[in-house]
């Protein structure tokens, strides 16, 4: 059955106000459009879960959209902060819940597998388990020693923006894989963004390379471009210039709050986000083709 | 013949370049890990293996990453698997030799602060928080920090432990029972710093040129001397050509005040 959609349908039919929200994707494949999208449609008091909330999340925060973040690394990833949302912690604006990146990950993965928590190693550093009720330890019955464990994590609604889907809503990924299967695994919906929708005999050519399976899948929106900023490994680059530009916009609310204005506000979909950015942003974001050896599956 | 000139940066990437064992299996981070990694990569040690925390391993990046994540990292890698992988079958496991650290604030026992200056709820600035490092502190063999000399770096004891290096004192890592050995060396671009018997970070070489005065006056404890303190080996022409015109020739992680 074809769960083809647009994005401001899927938004629309399963991004709720107050929802636990996780856009998935780690520096590769952060589906920008629709953080755009839940801007325009005006959601708020939304718990916002990534193990890096990026810039995505600092737009949606600058837009009144967060009530509480989940989180592991609140940075600019190889520039900075995010000012956006270290000024609403700084200014106790906005609840957080803070993890390691281990620690924020294995919520997933316990979240995606079914159980009721999962146990890590030690790590000797007392401070964050001091301040983290959900970090917790027990005696592993095996040896007696103490593991540290954390709670599964099911999101609402998940957003995986993937290379290629077919309508069904099988998905493909290479690249950066992050927590992407995980994400989609532990929660309770789950909206692709592709950049392409292809023929289910495509993805059939080779089913080692879906991550993500129609039977978890609510919404399939064929969303070219959605990444950018970020990046779809094969397809565009990140645009590195716009990390930066971020920090400098971000140093007044009133910039930050122009940009919003133009950049979501003031454009209906992605498509004419694109279109808005430019020729020479095109340009600057190409990439030359690098092909995988093709592996040969067998007649069987 | 003219004196070499160079920044802290370089000072700094190359000294920890120096610290990198041939075969070694390095998780690295952007910066200036990044940078020392590959310098050691195309000097003396061309086994290296790179892996980043993003799940990517025996990466050979033709470019430098601006970011964790950078797609040239898997352009060109001998694997790519998930964030539970790489901290799971790899770091938690213990297949990783060496972890790079840096933070906000590094004490007297190479504990790490990169989460938060004053209080942790009502916090007076907010740092980016752990990251991976919570982890590889505690679970790659050997740990090496990098950070500039300057007293608000380094105080007596951090304000938050995001990282443990030795607690109070070895002692106390030791029986936390982590698999990994700890900060082993912490590079300034005053010197080298290593721990003690009980875990006490002392000065054990300093760079040309720079003195113990230097050490002191900006270290926010008092510092010890170790008793045979060295000099580190002169910074060579081909490695700070190597960083400059191929490793990061805009300059973007080299360029500072030094």
């Amino acid at each position: 059955m074809s769960k083809l959609c647009s994005l401001k349908e899927a938004v629309a039919g399963y991004v709720h106000d107050g929802d636990l929200l996780y856009c998935a994707g780690f520096t590769h494949l952060i589906p920008f459009a629709a953080g755009h999208e839940i801007i325009r449609q005006g959601r708020r008091n939304l718990t916002l879960a990534r193990a890096t909330p990026d810039l995505i999340y600092d737009q949606m925060v600058a837009a009144g959209c967060a009530k509480k973040l989940i989180f592991s690394y609140i940075g600019n990833p190889g520039v900075g902060s995010l000012r956006i949302v270290r000024s609403e912690l700084e200014a106790g604006r906005l609840e957080w819940e803070e993890y390691s990146h281990f620690g924020m990950i294995s919520r997933l993965q316990a979240g995606a597998a079914g159980l009721p928590f999962i146990p890590m190693n030690q790590t000797a550093a007392p401070d964050l388990e001091a301040n983290n009720p959900n970090i917790r330890r027990v005696k592993d019955p095996y040896t007696g020693q103490e593991v540290v464990t954390v709670p599964p994590l099911h999101p609402d609604v998940a957003i995986i923006h993937v290379q290629r889907a077919d309508n069904n809503g099988n998905s493909q990924i290479w690249g950066i894989l992050g927590e992407q299967k995980e994400v989609a695994f532990a929660s309770k919906k789950v909206i692709i963004t592709a950049e392409e929708i292809v023929e289910e005999s495509v993805i059939r050519s080779d089913p080692n390379r879906t991550l993500i399976p129609d039977l978890i899948v609510s919404a399939v929106c064929c969303v070219p471009h959605c990444a950018h900023p970020s990046y779809t490994q094969g397809y565009y680059d990140r645009d590195n210039m716009f990390y930066l530009n971020w920090d400098k916009i971000t140093e007044s609310h009133e910039a930050t709050q122009a940009w919003l204005q133009e950049w979501v506000y003031g454009v209906k979909d992605s498509d004419e986000y694109w279109q808005k950015l430019g020729s020479e942003t095109h340009e600057r974001l190409k990439v030359e083709p690098a092909f995988a050896s093709p592996v040969n599956y067998g007649k069987y | 013949m003219e004196a070499t000139t160079y920044s802290s940066s370089e000072l700094m990437c190359i000294n920890a370049a120096r610290l990198l064992r041939d075969g070694d299996v390095v998780f690295v981070g952007v910066g200036l890990p990044n940078l020392a990694c590959n310098l050691a990569r195309r000097t003396h040690a061309p086994n290296l293996q790179m892996i980043y925390e993003a799940g990517v391993i025996g990466a050979r990046p033709s470019r430098l990453p601006l970011s964790i994540g950078d797609p040239t990292l898997v352009s060109g890698a001998s694997s790519v698997c998930s964030m539970y992988d790489i901290f799971s079958f790899y770091l938690q496991r213990g297949n990783v030799d060496v972890g790079f650290l840096g933070g906000a604030q590094i004490d007297r026992f190479g504990n790490i602060n990169a989460t938060v200056i004053g209080n942790y709820a009502s916090p007076k600035v907010r740092l980016p928080g752990s990251g991976g490092s919570q982890e590889i502190a505690a679970w790659a063999n050997r740990c090496y920090i990098i950070s500039p000399h300057q007293k608000r770096r380094f105080p007596e004891r951090v304000d938050f432990t995001t990282s443990a290096g030795f607690l109070h004192g070895r002692v106390e890592r030791e029986a936390s029972g982590v698999r990994g050995k700890g900060p082993l060396v912490v590079v300034t671009h005053l010197g080298l710093m290593e721990p003690d018997e009980n875990g006490e970070l002392t000065l054990t070489a300093l760079h040309p040129g720079c003195t113990e005065e230097q050490v002191r006056e900006n270290t926010g404890w008092p510092v010890r001397v170790a008793p045979q303190l060295r000099r580190t080996e002169p910074i060579e022409e081909k490695d700070l050509q190597l960083l400059r015109e191929e490793l990061d020739p805009q300059r973007i992680y080299l360029k500072d005040g030094g």
